[in-house]
């Protein structure tokens, strides 16, 4: 077991995990934000490019939004983020997690939206608020605080599907690997156990954190 | 002589096919308190909905001191400020603290500092008893408590109208008198009001005038005592009769 720590960069792999996470949260959260502004905008057009977005996204595999990102955007349309092959795939990897797990976002900020009686909008309007405020002052930090428990179920699920960034990462994150050093010393069950037992690390305090905040910034009605 | 605040010409609504507002004629004067009463169904609430334009309606117009209201935008949030609304399940900003529910719409919508509309919010609160509790959330705060911050939540906004959508018919009775105790001091101070209520008290007390209404037409319009004492129309007589014997 010590050998695969000495001859592999074990925790160095779970820290990209840890990074790809982060920025796809940061990133998943804005664009899943302003898409669900969209969804729920009084303008026809814009809830329309919102559905589709969602509807698109939330349907098509994360690998293959991995490898078309690469594949497609990179090699075909010259599309590069960085000069250098991996940087490239790393920014496409975070690009495309917080593109995809946006769709999710949104979702779980509508379903916050719901929670909102429809009293407080018109509360908003009636003293003069325009769209823009009614959704910063009330309507968004109320759905927010409905929607941390689905919030949390998508950052977790985001963590797990950073492994499916090994698909243009190569070894770089955790997964890769994860399967790298199968390939090389063969399959090994304590190793599994070890790979799975950092994941588990990552998301279950995620988990035991969103319930404890879902029940304390929940807004009494 | 000044021509009235709030006009109603020929306002026609409809949701889907029903005919909710029929040719509403309404004027009401700079300080009138006016009572819109009448069966349930009959369109007050959406009546009073469409002067603000939380409702749309298809033709006629509505014209608040002089202006007519803007279709949307900015123009129209600027217009709604000028007018107050009540409403009766209160509708206090859920997550923000009574202080905050008063301050944010001065802030927000007129660029009032902070300071300035707080101290001016600690005013308001204390005109309508509840300047003890600025630091709580509405959800502490019982409903005849809730109702007296809404009011200061739109007083707040130095509404040129109010609006008050049955502000007292989701409380319980003992809750109801210190709202109304707020409404009619509001009234002697010389506030222009529309306000949906069954309360006959308040009417006779605060109203100028009935307005009483019954399938989306008005039917009659008077003063509270020749309104209750001798309505004219028959269906006025019935309506009376009913919310009398009960
Ligand atoms: N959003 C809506 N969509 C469709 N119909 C509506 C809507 N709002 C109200 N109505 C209908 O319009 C009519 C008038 O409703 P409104 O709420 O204005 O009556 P009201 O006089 O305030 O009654 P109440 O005393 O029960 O509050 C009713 O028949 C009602 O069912
Ligand atoms: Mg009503």
């Amino acid at each position: 077991m010590g050998d695969f720590f000495s001859n592999y960069d074990i925790l160095g792999a779970f820290w990209v995990t840890v990074q790809l996470s982060v920025l796809s949260a940061i990133g998943a959260l804005v664009i899943g934000t302003v898409v669900a502004v969209l969804r729920i905008s009084p303008v026809g057009v814009l809830r329309l490019i919102g559905s589709l977005y969602v509807n698109l996204i939330r349907n098509t595999p994360l690998t293959l939004l991995m490898v078309s990102s690469i594949l497609g955007l990179t090699f075909i349309l010259g599309l590069q983020i960085s000069e250098q092959n991996t940087r490239n795939a790393y920014w496409w990897a975070v690009i495309m997690l917080s593109v995809y797990h946006a769709a999710f976002v949104c979702e779980a900020i509508r379903s916050g939206v719901n929670t909102i009686p429809a009293g407080q909008a018109e509360a908003a309007r009636s003293i003069g608020l325009t769209f823009g405020q009614s959704m910063r002052e009330v309507l968004l930090p109320q759905a927010f605080r409905g929607a941390i428990a689905p919030l949390g179920s998508t950052l977790i699920a985001l963590i797990k599907n950073t492994t499916v960034a090994a698909v243009i990462l190569g070894t770089a994150e955790a997964a890769g690997l994860l399967a790298q050093i199968t390939e090389n010393e063969g399959a090994s069950l304590p190793l599994f156990f070890v790979f799975a037992l950092g994941f588990v690390v990552l998301t279950l305090p995620i988990g035991i954190g969103i319930t404890n905040l879902s029940r304390r910034l929940a807004v009494k009605r | 002589m000044s021509e009235p605040l709030v006009v109603l010409k020929d306002v026609n609504k409809h949701f889907g096919d029903l005919h909710v507002l029929k040719d509403i004629n309404v004027t009401v004067e700079r300080g009138e308190v006016v009572i819109l009463i009448g069966p349930s169904g009959s369109g007050k609430s959406t009546l009073c909905r469409t002067i603000n334009r939380l409702e749309t309606f298809e033709s006629g117009s509505i014209t608040i001191d002089g202006k007519e209201l803007p279709e949307e935008g900015k123009e129209l949030a600027a217009l709604r400020s000028d007018v107050g609304m009540v409403f009766q399940s209160f509708n206090l900003f859920a997550h923000k603290t009574i202080l905050e529910n008063v301050t944010l719409g001065p802030m927000k919508v007129r660029g009032i500092k902070k300071a300035e509309a707080e101290k001016r919010a600690m005013e308001l609160l204390e005109r309508v008893g509840i300047a003890h509790q600025a630091h709580k959330y509405p959800a502490q705060l019982s409903g005849g408590q809730q109702q007296r911050v809404a009011i200061a939540r739109s007083l707040a906004m130095d509404p040129k109208v109010m609006l008050f959508d049955e502000p007292t018919s989701a409380l319980d009775p003992e809750m109801i008198t210190e709202v109304l105790d707020v409404m009619v001091q509001l009234a002697k101070s010389g506030m222009t009001m529309i306000v949906v209520t069954h309360e006959m008290g308040f009417a006779r007390k605060a109203a100028d005038r009935v307005v009483f209404l019954s399938d989306g037409e008005v039917h009659e319009q008077a003063t509270p005592e020749e309104f209750f004492t001798h309505p004219k129309s028959d269906r006025a007589k019935d309506f009376l009769g009913k919310i009398l014997t009960h």
